[in-house]
């Protein structure tokens, strides 16, 4: 049953506007070309197929609890084999943002994984490899520490690890482009 | 022949891909490349910012283009990590198509005093300057240690090939450029089935089972068919390869033993230089005993015996390949 | 001028038309305002083309004495025949009845209902101008030649050549290959029925190599064509054989003792191998066989002539030239089949690396009895039979990466294809699916038949065939990765030999054909019919028809009836003896001609002939479509086009900008 979002707009509606370009959606034949190709497709609630059937059904908050977006290791086989040319990817991308903003995807490990990225990322320009492993890890496996210790050590043995964070120069000037980014984004779905 | 250069996050002093950085710098000297790093430039956010933030992300990507553009007259930057390629190529390809993707961006790079022309910067990734504009024979004529004897496994991984936003380098199913290029280098090269395929990005932060199982795949792969060791183009596959293979070998109680080099690294070598300029020995599945091979004066190395077994008579012909599959 | 005396006739189209333009207006303005340029009836009607509504236009002839009549309705493309053939039956010059479009170019078009209707005035207001330039045109005749060329000798080429030649007429069959039989010869089985394909096609071949009224031409192709529908005139360049035909008895020798064996790529598919000397296949029509030049020790080093040596007639010829012939033909049906995919292109499908993954027809050569393994269905080995077979549909169809379109036959040969191995062999077969398009008579009935023989099926487009083992049982196998989508899981299914039902193609150089005969291709390369729905064996250039797959993908019942249906055609235009072509022609006023030449080339029917005596240009009218190519490019306004001429087309211009009504402009109309 299609459920209606926002400013009587379908799911389906909600899903292509906020991908970029046209993903192409509605030429999905079911054909499973997408879940074929996925390397951990096994492992997700509903394959890439499943989950575009039940965009294209309307089924807003199963297909935003369903684990898929956030299996998906962004290899690209699905969008490149793809007989009808959709852009699979991009809309897992779209569903993980979805999935985000309303609240209902309930596992919280890979959206905190992202969050913990995005606020190094925001906050010095760069990435920050230990930063960001040692918040997740507290956060999330705290006994994964003791699995990681190994690696963790033989890695700072080979110089591989950054003790501490790298700033870029125009910090400022990058939290206002994305300040007002994100401002431009939330006019656009209004 | 000089380009603006994009390090990308991993690649910094200090970072878990640092020996690519330091080889890539060694071998830029070699082939006559100068590389202008983009000044002050930020990370392109993997694969994480594009999960939680649409405009927010193609800005984020698009402040780096902008940047590049204060490189005079240069108007390709090279990324050698192939998820900044990846992200840097499809930022560029999207704001060209969409045209209030492009205004808003813009209107978003202003704030920062900065402003982007989509197309104005062509993205390239290192493979592809190496094997197209230096090209195979200019490779060749630099070659003073061939890797004879050496058997590498090339793996491509899954984003310089595809999804091919500005036009194939290379096929996305079944590279072969650098195939060649090892072959180039005198090395011998395996016929790798999952050259091409996943080694799953961040997913051993998110769940062990499946990464550790696509990595095993990969190494798996390698170690079925001999290879000595794997050669990579992206930093996120060295580390999940090298790094994590330890992890995988206690979760699938195996015990390979395939060390994992960049395709630079490889390149250094064959040219003659020093493992330690090349940041060889930071690699945690340590690559010495792969490396004694070719360490050593060889001067006539008997080809290892062929593994297939000869045709029966009753064989039915193959279809033929074409010579280049290439492109 | 002024004596010409118009009727106009507005159709409504029932609400077609009329529901957008106020069709009773458009008629009441012409009969007014168009009185002076010699409208003196003009009237509206609800289906203009039916029998009432003609009715009505050939009365207003005979009472009315029209000598010129207008008709506003839908596009010429669909009425046009019949307003002229009911002005000729009432006795005026159908070339004289003007056809006005104020549907396709205005009630379909627009919704604003008083702009649509000032519109549809200034259409009709330029029909009347124009209409009273025609001038009367009688239809050409030109005789056509009984004989008829008929290129390829597949299935649809041999129906159709032994329809004609049945019927008493002679027929020219051309043949690339050194056989007839096409693609049909290759295969095992035919669906639905497992019938035996030689068995079944051997018997017209030979009837096609024994007719009397049938010139068989194998190892030929045609170089050049000329001429127009009636009066072909072809060149076939007979590829020399090296084999005198007249002395050759078919008996083989010299295949046996030729010492080059050299992979077939045409006949075997590449599975199988054949001599330098070679007839295809045994029951090889003609039989005489032909030497391959680049792959004859003799040829290439000059040594050998063991054929030479061993045939006891001495029909081996070494200095035998290529022959070129020149036919006289009405007709020509091109039934020139069609090319495999090149399952290489589809490198995640492993076909070229992975030993034991064959395209259909190269397990077609490996069922066939008189294939490479006697019809043993055995691995790439040539030894081991399969304990577990894929096969996979869809491969290079219906994909925007290859091809767009279905191939038609793949589901019911994928579906042969599982029976003859569980039949066979009684392996495990799996057949891998997106839709199961088994439409024709028993089709249906063969795929319920393969369920019950115990054939799994799972929907899934196959994602990938590999042999890096991940599981255990998948060493030593090929693995078929899928997503099952009616169980929304993916599988990993280990088989032994994969086989892709790979896509249709048009031949590699069925464009350069086309171009040759002077007809179009469509994007994809199949050859476009007059009409996809009403008219599938004709073409838009009279006289060459088309059937079978070169017009598209189709199953063998389908190729036979085009080719029975092309030849009804030609036969139907020899019966008639001669056949009127419409004088919409282009003529040259040699007074204005200079001798540029650029007309020349331009015609896409080489219709213009150059007189190198007079320097000037002379259109052949039987040859030209009456296209306007020539008339617009001739820098000096030397061509003119009947039904097209200058005069009418600028008394049309002036009549729709509606400068007949005092000067004032159609658009200042409609804007007031």
């Amino acid at each position: 049953m299609p459920t209606v979002a926002t400013n009587g707009r379908t799911f389906f509606d909600e899903v292509v506007a906020a991908t970029p370009g046209d993903p192409h959606l509605e030429r999905c034949l079911q054909c499973g070309t997408c879940g074929g190709s996925c390397p951990s497709g096994p492992d997700m609630d509903h394959t890439p197929r499943a989950l575009i059937g039940m965009i294209r059904a309307g089924m807003r908050e199963p297909a935003l609890r369903s684990n898929t977006p956030w299996f998906c290791v962004s290899c690209y086989y699905c969008m490149v084999r793809c007989p009808q040319d959709i852009h699979v990817t991009d809309i897992m991308y779209t569903l993980k943002r979805m999935a985000v903003k309303s609240k209902l995807y309930d596992d919280s490990t890979a959206p905190d994984f992202s969050k913990t990225f995005v606020n190094w990322v925001e906050n010095y320009g760069r990435a920050f490899e230990l930063g960001l492993m040692s918040q997740h890890l507290l956060r999330h496996n705290p006994f994964g520490v003791f699995k990681i210790a190994n690696m963790g050590v033989g890695m700072v043995a080979k110089g591989r690890i950054s003790f501490t964070p790298k700033r870029i120069k125009g910090i400022d000037g990058l939290k206002a482009i994305l300040a007002k980014a994100k401002e431009l984004e939330a006019q656009d779905e209004v | 022949m000089k380009y603006s250069y994009f390090p990308g996050c991993s690649l910094e002093r200090g970072a878990a891909a640092y020996p690519y950085q330091q080889s890539t710098e060694v071998i830029a000297r070699t082939l006559d490349l100068e590389f202008v790093e983009v000044e002050d430039w930020n990370c392109c956010g993997a694969t994480e910012y594009i999960a939680l933030n649409r405009m927010a992300a193609y800005a984020l990507v698009a402040r780096n283009l902008a940047q590049a553009t204060k490189n005079d007259g240069l108007k390709e930057m090279v990324a050698p990590c192939s998820a900044c390629y990846l992200n840097l190529s499809k930022c560029d390809a999207y704001l060209t198509d969409d045209a209030a993707l492009a205004a808003n961006v813009n209107a978003a790079l202003a704030e920062g005093g900065l402003s982007y022309k989509p197309g104005s910067i062509k993205v390239r990734h290192l493979l592809d300057v190496v094997v197209n504009d230096v090209g195979y024979e200019r490779v060749a004529m630099r070659v003073t240690k061939p890797l004879r004897g050496l058997r590498v496994a090339p793996y491509y991984g899954c984003l310089v090939g595809r999804p091919a936003f500005y036009g194939q380098i290379d096929d996305p199913e079944y590279p072969v450029t650098l195939d060649k290029l090892l072959k180039v280098l005198g090395a011998e090269v395996v016929d790798y089935p999952m050259k091409a395929h996943c080694c799953g990005g961040h997913m051993t932060q998110i769940s062990e089972g499946v990464a550790f199982d696509l990595i095993r795949r990969l190494v798996k792969g390698a170690a079925d068919y001999q290879a000595d060791l794997i050669v990579t183009v992206c930093p996120m596959c060295q580390l999940n390869l090298d790094a994590f293979q330890g992890g995988m070998n206690r979760y699938f109680k195996t015990n390979y033993h395939v060390p994992v080099l960049y395709f630079t690294q490889m390149m250094g070598l064959a040219f003659g230089y020093e493992a330690v300029e090349l940041g060889i020995g930071a690699e945690l599945v340590d690559a010495r005993a792969a490396l004694a091979r070719i360490g050593v004066e060889v001067p006539q190395v008997e080809p290892p015996a062929p593994r297939k077994t000869r045709r029966p008579k009753e064989a039915l012909p193959m279809p033929a390949m074409p010579e280049e599959v290439a492109k | 001028m002024n004596d010409q005396r118009v009727g106009v006739y507005v159709c409504h189209c029932g609400s077609n038309i009329a529901g957008t333009v106020d069709v009773a207006e458009v008629a009441r303005w012409a009969g007014e305002k168009l009185k002076s340029r010699g409208v003196v009836v003009a009237r509206d009607y609800k289906f203009m083309c039916s029998s009432p509504g003609q009715e009505m236009i050939q009365k207003d002839i005979k009472e009315l004495g029209l000598t010129r009549v207008v008709v506003a309705a839908c596009s010429p493309h669909l009425h046009e025949q019949t307003f002229r053939t009911a002005c000729q039956r009432a006795g005026l010059n159908p070339y004289l009845c003007e056809l006005v479009s104020i549907r396709e170019q205005v009630s379909w078009v627009h919704t604003d209902k008083a702009i649509a209707t000032e519109k549809a005035k200034a259409l009709v207001s330029g029909g009347v101008e124009r209409v009273r330039y025609q001038e009367p045109l009688e239809s050409l005749h030109v005789p056509i030649n009984p004989a008829t060329l008929i290129v390829g000798g597949g299935i649809a080429g041999i129906q159709a050549a032994l329809e004609i030649a049945d019927s008493g007429f002679p027929v020219y069959l051309v043949e690339r290959e050194p056989s007839i039989g096409g693609h049909m010869a290759q295969f095992d089985k035919t669906f639905p029925t497992l019938d035996c394909s030689a068995c079944i096609l051997t018997p017209k071949m030979v009837s096609v190599g024994n007719h009397p009224n049938v010139t068989l031409m194998t190892w030929s192709e045609v170089t050049q064509v000329d001429g127009f529908v009636g009066n072909f005139t072809v060149t076939v360049r007979k590829k020399a054989r090296y084999v005198d035909t007249t002395k050759c008895t078919g008996c083989g020798v010299c295949q046996d003792k030729c010492p080059k064996k050299v992979v077939d790529q045409v006949f075997e598919a590449g599975l199988g191998y054949r001599k330098a000397i070679y007839s295809p296949f045994p029951q090889a029509v003609p039989k005489y066989p032909v030497i391959d030049r680049e792959n004859c020790t003799y040829f290439q080093k000059g040594t050998c002539r063991a054929c030479e040596k061993f045939c006891s007639t001495g029909a081996i010829d070494f200095k035998q030239q290529d022959e070129y012939v020149t036919l006289n033909v009405g007709n020509v049906i091109l039934a020139t089949g069609y090319d495999l995919f090149d399952a290489r292109r589809i490198p995640q499908y492993g076909y070229g690396r992975l030993a034991n993954v064959f395209t259909s027809l190269e397990f077609e050569r490996l069922t066939n009895a008189a294939g490479p393994t006697g019809g043993k269905i055995v691995l790439r080995d040539g030894v081991t039979e399969p304990k577990t077979v894929g096969i996979i549909h869809c491969v290079g169809s219906r994909d925007r990466h290859y091809n767009s379109y279905c191939s038609a036959i793949c589901c019911m040969q994928s579906l042969k294809f599982a029976h003859l191995v569980k039949d066979r062999t009684g392996a495990n077969v799996y057949n891998f699916y997106i839709d199961m398009r088994t439409t024709a008579k028993a089709y249906d009935e063969f795929y319920q038949r393969t369920l019950e023989e115990g054939i799994q099926f799972v929907r899934g487009r196959v994602a990938e065939v590999t042999d890096a083992a991940r599981l255990p049982g998948e060493e030593g196998k090929l693995i078929i990765q899928v997503e099952d989508t009616l169980l929304g899981k993916q599988r990993r299914v280990p088989v032994d030999m994969v086989i892709l039902s790979v896509a249709l193609e048009p031949r590699h150089d069925a464009k350069q054909t086309a171009k040759l005969f002077g007809i179009s291709c469509s994007a994809d390369g199949w050859y476009i019919e007059k009409h996809p729905k009403l008219d599938p064996v004709a073409t838009m250039t009279e006289g060459i028809f088309i059937a079978g797959c070169v017009q598209g993908p189709k199953d063998i019942p389908n190729s036979v009836s085009q080719g029975a249906a092309a030849a009804a055609r030609v036969l139907g235009r020899i019966q008639q003896r001669e056949i009127a072509l419409e004088p919409v022609r282009a003529t040259i006023d040699a007074t204005k001609c200079s001798g540029c030449r650029i007309c020349n080339n331009l015609c896409p029917f080489h219709a213009i002939l150059f007189h190198a005596d007079r320097a000037v240009s002379e259109v052949n009218p039987a040859l030209c479509q009456g296209c306007g190519t020539c008339v617009a490019a001739c820098p000096a306004g030397a061509i003119s086009g009947t039904v097209f001429s200058n005069e009418q087309v600028l008394a049309q211009i002036e009549g729709v900008l509606l400068l007949n009504q005092n000067g004032r402009g159609a658009v200042e109309q409609v804007l007031a």
